[in-house]
């Protein structure tokens, strides 16, 4: 590898190389804040555009991966089904990153079942849900997630409970799962880093505040609200395999997430609850507990890296299907002249 | 007494889970064997176990191997279904019954040879067995009716051995079964006058006898479907199974990994969006499904239609609306196939009429889904999909894939300005780059949203126009490259007939039959959507056009009616749609009815 220039990561990129189009978000969108955050994680991780492939369902939030990475491959494909649209992409080209950005209303309502079984059948990705809890795009309506109670501008509450989007994750046997804040650079952009290592789907659940419907005082998910409410459950310290800076935490503080390739995910305890990252019984119960008290916990509840994931499961080779020919994909003259044997 | 050779149809009827396939499978294809061109209907309820099911064998030396109304041999295992099944059997028909069984009175007042048969006293000779005697006492029919027809006990046992690949004890038990039948038949029934026959000849040279859905899993399997994405559906089901039983082994490396993906989703809505992403990715990607499945399939067609992703959607129809029938057959889903999604779409229609063309059909459409771009949808049928059709030995495919215009790195290098969407060689059919290009050009952006030649989002009237009015041109280039219709010119006739899809399996029996009573007629069998020109020149030339289809509205008609409004007037519908697999006399009765013409 290279020298590393000022301004250019190690593979010799600058940073306005992972930039995309302008934003027609609202400003002061969460969603815009997200992108932002993910061109920093792609650039810090030495992720070459051409090797990304960018999903994202319909709605505000699915529109958010034409403003990053305009050199990468990307598909805004159907209302709720970025999970079977990357399941088929990433099958066919398992080489390349996958990361699909998705809404509350996209993954929680009209996408739910295909969130439910992309999780289950552990595809290599990294799934965001942009959670406003409003559907912004139809001009503030409530969604799957919205909490109990939430209000809409014109006062009207929610009478319905929110479905929460970690606890889905850890239940279908996701081996990576998050929250954050739009606005958490710090802890977003490890998280994402950290997703980019991770074997199976990760799913990060990123808070991002809808300012034109649900930033008012009735929201729980204001800016002002996901301010106050928002506990972080660990610090988080991304690592990379060479580096060479590693922090000494005192004993008992921390806890390490490695990952296949060398990478580690340092979580240093900040929250009096002692949570083991590796329990998924601990994580589900956390999380109804800290829903329970209106708090909105933000850290890594759930990671396992032993799950075999569908790339796995499906025992694809080395050249992608998507590069395949003739000579991989047409058997031979015998074998058609042995199987019609059998119909004669 | 004259005897009858190489033509009758048996009727089997029993109840489903009982083990009577085998069987069936048995006699029919020891006829086939014997070089005598057959057909196999399964007629079969949407249940597991204890309803009524009916397998029908025709044999017949001229080729004539659909659906025939009356049977001549009926075998009656299903005491329920007995009175209904009565009035099937031909007037001096034979009847072969339990001997425990009570004839309805309507079984006294016909014409009917009627043969009681021991066979519970028969099936106690093979096995002590309960559970055994369930299943062998079919072979006893088969003994019996191999015995009455002269079925030689060498090829009998032979298509027994093969039917159960090997399984030594299953073979000995079976073939003893059989041949307790035989010899009952033998002692008790040859003075009873039995005049059909199933004499040898040589009219299968070349031939086998498949089901449509295999035969379309191994045109996919030779004609590089690399991905499959499905939600079990019947009739759709057999296809993806079978697919995916050859690929294990014919798609499967040494190091034990394999060339392909098969994922069976959620839903179809998923089913159709894995193909959507395979094919944009650069696999020849493929999902089937039936009815229902269709019409979940409506919103992401139109991503393929607009986005121009490549993929094949092959629908084995089943009887509509709603749930309907799930077991009987029909071509209800044309209409909504053509333009299935909303907003302005027609897709490429591929119209398979054969097993050949099935297995044909499997690389076509993979190829024009390719080369064009676009959803290709394949409509079978139940009947073509899951019932026994001669066909020849299908042909090893030498065309190399056709992959459509794809861009490499290389290739941007030396294309000046490249936008996706830009119809640069005056066909309609723009250029395509696959993800993972190493290329600065290479990206785009895809998107079901309106879209400019740039592949950029867009509300801008004119540019969103430019793009759709493209999408018709590369449709009417689609013309060009479509299967191309069976006509059969009749010298004498100035009327004609235009059918598709399994429609055709009766039809050489209708024409030879219309023309022997007097009306001659010209014939064109519609292989695919859009019309070639083909078919405008047949349609220009008729005085008259039946357009025989299995729906209740005349599809096709309709959609010929659209395309040729000079025609419409000169256009009639010739419909059959109670589910049932159409036959010769569904076609010419009502046709010599019309022109006063008798059988």
């Amino acid at each position: 590898m290279s020298e590393v220039v000022a301004g250019q990561n190690k593979i010799g990129l600058t940073k306005s190389e992972y930039a995309g189009s302008k934003s027609t978000l609202c400003t002061g969108c969460g969603h815009d804040s997200i992108s932002a955050n993910l061109m920093t994680a792609f650039y810090q991780q030495n992720i070459h555009p051409h090797n990304v492939m960018k999903l994202s369902g319909i709605g505000c939030s699915s529109k958010t991966p034409a403003y990053w990475l305009n050199q990468s491959f990307g598909f805004n494909s159907l209302h709720g089904r970025m999970a079977p649209v990357a399941t088929g992409a990433k099958l066919v080209r398992p080489h390349m990153l996958a990361l699909g950005v998705s809404g509350d209303g996209d993954t929680a309502s009209i996408g739910i079942g295909g969130f439910m079984h992309l999780l289950r059948r552990n595809l290599p990705m990294v799934y965001i849900v942009a959670n406003n809890g409003v559907y912004g795009l139809t001009k503030g309506q409530f969604s799957a997630t919205s909490d109990q109670e939430m209000q809409q501008k014109s006062g009207k509450k929610n009478p319905f409970h929110a479905i929460d989007i970690c606890s889905l994750a850890v239940d279908a046997g996701c081996g990576f799962v998050a929250r954050t804040f739009s606005g958490d650079a710090k802890q977003l952009i490890a998280l994402v880093s950290a997703a980019f290592h991770h074997k199976g789907t990760a799913v990060i659940d990123v808070i991002s505040p809808c300012i034109t419907f649900a930033n008012h005082d009735g929201s729980t998910m204001s800016y002002t609200a996901v301010k106050n409410k928002n506990h972080h459950l660990q610090e988080l310290e991304f690592i990379l395999e060479s580096a060479e800076s590693k922090v000494d935490y005192e004993e008992g503080t921390t806890q390490r997430v490695k990952f296949n390739d060398g990478t580690e995910l340092v979580l240093k305890k900040l929250d009096s609850r002692s949570h083991d990252v590796s329990n998924a019984d601990d994580a589900i119960v956390l999380l109804r507990n800290s829903r329970a008290k209106g708090e909105i916990l933000t850290g890594l509840f759930y990671a396992n890296e032993d799950e075999k994931t569908l790339v796995e499961v499906l025992n694809l080779p080395a050249k992608s299907i998507g590069d395949m020919n003739e000579a991989d994909l047409r058997p031979s003259a015998q074998t058609l002249s042995n199987i019609l044997e059998n119909f004669r | 007494m004259s005897l009858i050779q190489n033509d009758f149809v048996i009727e089997i009827a029993t109840v489903n889970g009982s083990g009577s396939q085998s069987a069936n499978n048995i006699i029919l294809r020891s006829l086939f064997r014997m070089g005598i061109p057959v057909g196999g209907k399964n007629l079969f309820p949407s249940n597991i176990a204890g309803l009524p099911t009916w397998f029908t064998i025709r044999a017949n030396q001229q080729g004539y191997t659909a659906r025939r109304e009356n049977v001549d041999i009926f075998v009656a295992l299903n005491p329920q279904t007995l009175e209904e099944d009565i009035p099937k059997i031909k007037k001096g028909g034979w009847l072969l019954y339990p001997e425990e069984t009570k004839l309805p009175a309507s079984a006294e007042t016909s014409d009917l040879n009627k043969l009681p048969i021991p066979f519970k006293q028969l099936v106690d000779q093979a096995t002590d067995s309960i559970k055994l005697k369930k299943l062998l006492v079919n072979m006893i029919y088969v003994g019996i009716l191999g015995e009455l027809l002269q079925i030689s006990s060498e090829v009998l046992e032979k298509t027994v051995s093969d039917q159960f690949d090997g399984k030594a004890t299953a073979i000995a038990s079976n073939i003893k079964t059989l041949n307790i039948g035989r010899t009952y038949a033998k002692e008790n029934l040859q003075s009873k006058g039995f005049p059909y026959r199933a004499v040898t000849i040589d009219k299968n040279v070349g031939k086998i006898l498949i089901d449509g859905n295999t035969a379309g899993a191994l045109g996919l399997l030779f004609g590089g479907c690399g991905f499959v994405s499905w939600y079990p559906i019947t009739p759709s089901t057999s296809l993806v199974e079978a697919f995916a039983s050859y690929a294990e082994v014919h798609r499967k490396n040494t190091d034990g990994t394999n060339n392909v993906a098969i994922v069976q989703s959620e839903d179809e809505l998923a089913a159709i969006s894995m193909v959507a992403g395979a094919g944009w990715a650069g696999a020849r990607a493929m999902t089937a499904t039936s009815g229902p499945g269709l019409s979940l399939m409506g919103e992401a067609a139109g991503l393929f239609y607009y986005g121009e992703l490549p993929g094949v959607l092959w629908d084995v129809q089943r009887v509509g609306p709603s749930t309907g029938m799930p077991t009987r057959t029909a071509q209800g889903d044309l209409l909504s196939a053509y333009s299935l999604s909303h907003g302005d779409t027609k897709h490429v229609v591929l119209l398979p009429g054969s097993a050949e063309e099935c297995f044909e059909f499997g690389q076509t459409s993979l190829d024009l889904a390719e080369t064009l771009q676009t959803l290709v949808i394949v409509l079978s049928d139940l009947d073509l999909g899951m019932n026994f059709w001669m066909a020849d030995e299908f042909k090893y495919p030498t065309k190399p894939f056709q992959r459509g215009k794809v861009l490499s790195a290389d290739e941007l290098n030396k294309a000046k300005d490249y936008a996706r969407y830009k119809d640069v060689d005056g066909d309609g059919i723009p250029y395509r780059t696959l993800p993972g290009t190493q290329h600065p050009k290479a990206s785009y952006f895809l998107r079901g949203s309106g879209h400019s030649e740039k592949a950029l989002y867009t509300e801008n009237s004119e540019a969103y126009q430019k793009v759709i009015d493209r999408l018709s041109k590369k449709y009417e280039t689609a013309k060009t490259l479509v299967p191309k219709p069976e006509v059969i010119e009749n010298a004498k006739a100035n009327m004609g007939l235009i059918a598709f899809g399994s429609t055709s399996l009766p039809m050489k029996e209708a024409l030879d039959t219309m023309e022997s009573k007097g009306l001659p007629l010209n014939y064109l069998r519609i292989k695919a959507l859009p019309f070639t020109k083909e078919v405008d020149e047949f349609v220009e030339k008729q005085s008259t056009i039946f357009v025989v289809e299995q729906n209740r509205d005349g599809q096709m008609a309709m959609l010929l009616k659209t395309h040729y409004p000079q025609a419409a007037a000169k256009i009639r519908s010739v419909l059959h749609y109670d589910g049932l697999p159409m036959t010769a006399q569904n076609i010419y009765s009502p046709l010599l009815n019309e022109k006063g013409l008798s059988l």
